[in-house]
């Protein structure tokens, strides 16, 4: 570590660049450097058990990989983003809480055996990375998803589900959205995915997301917000092709 | 893709991703299954009980031998190549010895091969045999001609060099329900299912040893990718109507005191409510694989592993019934 310190601290003298390179990566993985440089350009990067990832101890579909993260034991957090180092598009969710707690469950496709991290950047510009390897059958970014095989995506298209729980520590808010999710990486079928969700309460904003094609076909997210949020809930999403969804609690 | 260029492949990846930890290649060991007397003429070849994994070479089902004039009969045979060729060796070796029979069995080659189920770790070891001589319900041959490619490149995935030489036979003989005698060994075959879409099960009339695949586990959580959990429940009925002796479980220990049955009906019924009211909690699907495991399957192997690849088998469809539509 120390020698690692002195060295990089030496190569910035050189450059006469005044950024903090990327610590070294403790999954070993090839894309570290190339992903944490294009992901956090010249912010500060640290490994940081604080924050926490929980997935199953197998990726038994690599269609649908559930992850929830965690990062309520960092403070003022503003962004979280989730890094799958070895997928073709590799960051699957880009999640800014908002007055919702720093925490998130989802589901994504994993395309290969790949490090899947979870950044999250507090006030402060820092990020907080943790991850660990999953490993991963093939396919989940280059084939079909199962509505597509079916043949029934259309009419399913934009089917919202949900509901809200009332717990003393927060108004868990659980929503699903009827979509194909297409990656653009299957042959014939272009990019179709959901983009943008948009969270408010009694017209408040709340929380807001940016997805991309390697969330899992019918995405499904799980949010803490404030305890006892009895106003109405309203999730405001639109896809690349422009179409907007919405659903609404109570 | 060959074999070769598969494997290769497979190496080339495994080096790539963990960056000069020693997994960059690595070489199967030998199968040596180990047969243990169940009754006259029938022999019980243990699984690990364990998930599929490179340390157990896929060995992870039980099969069963049971002798005959003809040959003897095998009832599933493993994951590869290598192990349907052991098996078959073993079961020789086996029934060469029989003293009741040896003056007329020389350990002739398998006569028949019953394939219980579609499953790799019960269906892939067909390919050491002549598939004339390997026998499925139709059901499960329509199963492994559509799903067992797929099933394959998973199996080569994880076990790489145990898979070697090992190619997908689609078995040759249809199987119907009924009487079936061979070699002068009586059995009856049933037709149910639930673990699958076509489950197999057997009974050897002269032993009454029920022969039951993966309609059942002991102390071995039920695997359920491909299950039908009512369906499953009611073949469970079923089996319990037939009147048997001992029961060889598709994984686990043989069921010498008749609680097998209901041991895995206790787990679905388990896991199928505490499914659906982790669904109606809103607890999403890591939350759901973390829930605690009641204390009365404590001595299950694989209990978690199972329950969270059981979160990713039923949670989405669970939750999409629960769930109210809210984009009015």
């Amino acid at each position: 570590m120390r020698g690692w310190k002195t060295g990089s601290a030496l190569i910035a003298l050189l450059a006469g660049v005044a950024h903090a390179a990327t610590p070294p990566d403790p999954l070993h993985s090839p894309m570290w450097d190339m992903q944490a440089e294009r992901l956090f350009g010249h912010d500060t990067v640290t490994f940081d058990p604080r924050v926490r990832m929980s997935v199953p101890m197998l990726a038994e579909n690599q269609h649908v990989f559930p992850l929830t993260l965690d990062a309520r034991a960092l403070p003022h957090v503003r962004r979280i983003v989730v890094l799958v180092d070895l997928d073709p598009i590799p960051v699957p969710i880009d999640f800014a809480p908002g007055k919702a707690a720093p925490w998130l469950a989802l589901r994504i496709k994993l395309d290969q055996r790949t490090p899947v991290r979870v950044a999250a950047q507090t006030d402060d510009g820092v990020w907080h990375v943790t991850g660990v390897w999953v490993d991963a059958a093939g396919g989940g970014c280059s084939a079909p998803p199962a509505s597509r095989a079916r043949g029934d995506w259309a009419d399913h298209l934009g089917e919202v589900r949900g509901a809200v729980w009332h717990t003393a520590e927060a108004t868990r808010l659980r929503f699903s959205l009827r979509h194909p999710m297409d990656t653009g990486l299957v042959d014939n079928i272009p990019a179709y995915n959901l983009e943008t969700v948009r969270i408010t309460a009694g017209g408040e904003d709340i929380a807001r997301l940016t997805v991309s094609g390697s969330v899992s076909e019918d995405p499904a997210f799980t949010l803490l917000l404030p305890a006892n949020e009895m106003r109405p809930i309203a999730i405001a999403m639109r896809d690349s092709n422009g179409r907007e969804f919405s659903g609404r609690l109570p | 893709m060959t074999l070769w260029s598969r494997r290769h492949a497979l190496g080339a990846l495994g080096a790539a991703a963990l960056c000069g930890t020693a997994r960059a290649e690595r070489f199967a060991g030998h199968y040596q299954p180990q047969a243990e007397l169940l009754a006259d003429g029938v022999w019980v070849v243990r699984g690990s009980d364990a998930p599929i994994g490179f340390d157990n070479g896929g060995a992870i089902a039980n099969s069963v031998i049971l002798a005959s004039e003809a040959g003897p009969i095998l009832f599933d045979c493993g994951p590869s190549q290598r192990y349907g060729a052991a098996l078959s060796a073993l079961a020789r070796r086996l029934t060469g010895k029989t003293p009741a029979l040896a003056r007329r069995l020389t350990g002739k080659a398998p006569a028949l091969v019953l394939i219980s189920h579609l499953h790799p770790d019960h269906a892939l070891g067909a390919s050491a045999f002549d598939p004339a001589l390997v026998g499925a319900l139709p059901g499960t041959i329509a199963d492994i001609e559509r799903d067992g490619p797929g099933m394959s490149d998973a199996m080569f995935r994880m076990l790489a060099d145990w898979m070697r030489d090992t190619r997908l036979v689609l078995p040759g003989r249809r199987l119907a329900p009924g009487a079936l005698t061979i070699g002068g060994r009586r059995l009856t075959l049933y037709a149910m299912r639930g673990h699958s879409a076509c489950d197999l099960v057997v009974k050897d009339e002269q032993s009454g040893v029920l022969l039951a695949g993966d309609l059942v586990f002991h102390d071995r959580a039920p695997a359920t990718p491909h299950a039908n959990l009512a369906q499953w429940r009611a073949s469970l009925d079923q089996l319990s109507a037939i009147p048997h002796g001992l029961l060889v479980p598709g994984h686990g220990p043989v069921d010498r005191d008749g609680s097998a049955i209901a041991q895995t009906r206790d787990w679905l019924t388990w896991l199928d409510g505490a499914l659906h009211q982790a669904a109606a909690q809103g607890l999403d699907m890591t939350e759901a694989g973390d829930m605690p495991i009641p204390a009365r399957f404590a001595a299950m192997a694989a209990a978690r592993y199972e329950l969270q690849r059981s979160v990713s088998h039923f949670y989405p469809a669970i939750e999409a019934a629960l769930l109210p539509r809210i984009d009015g």
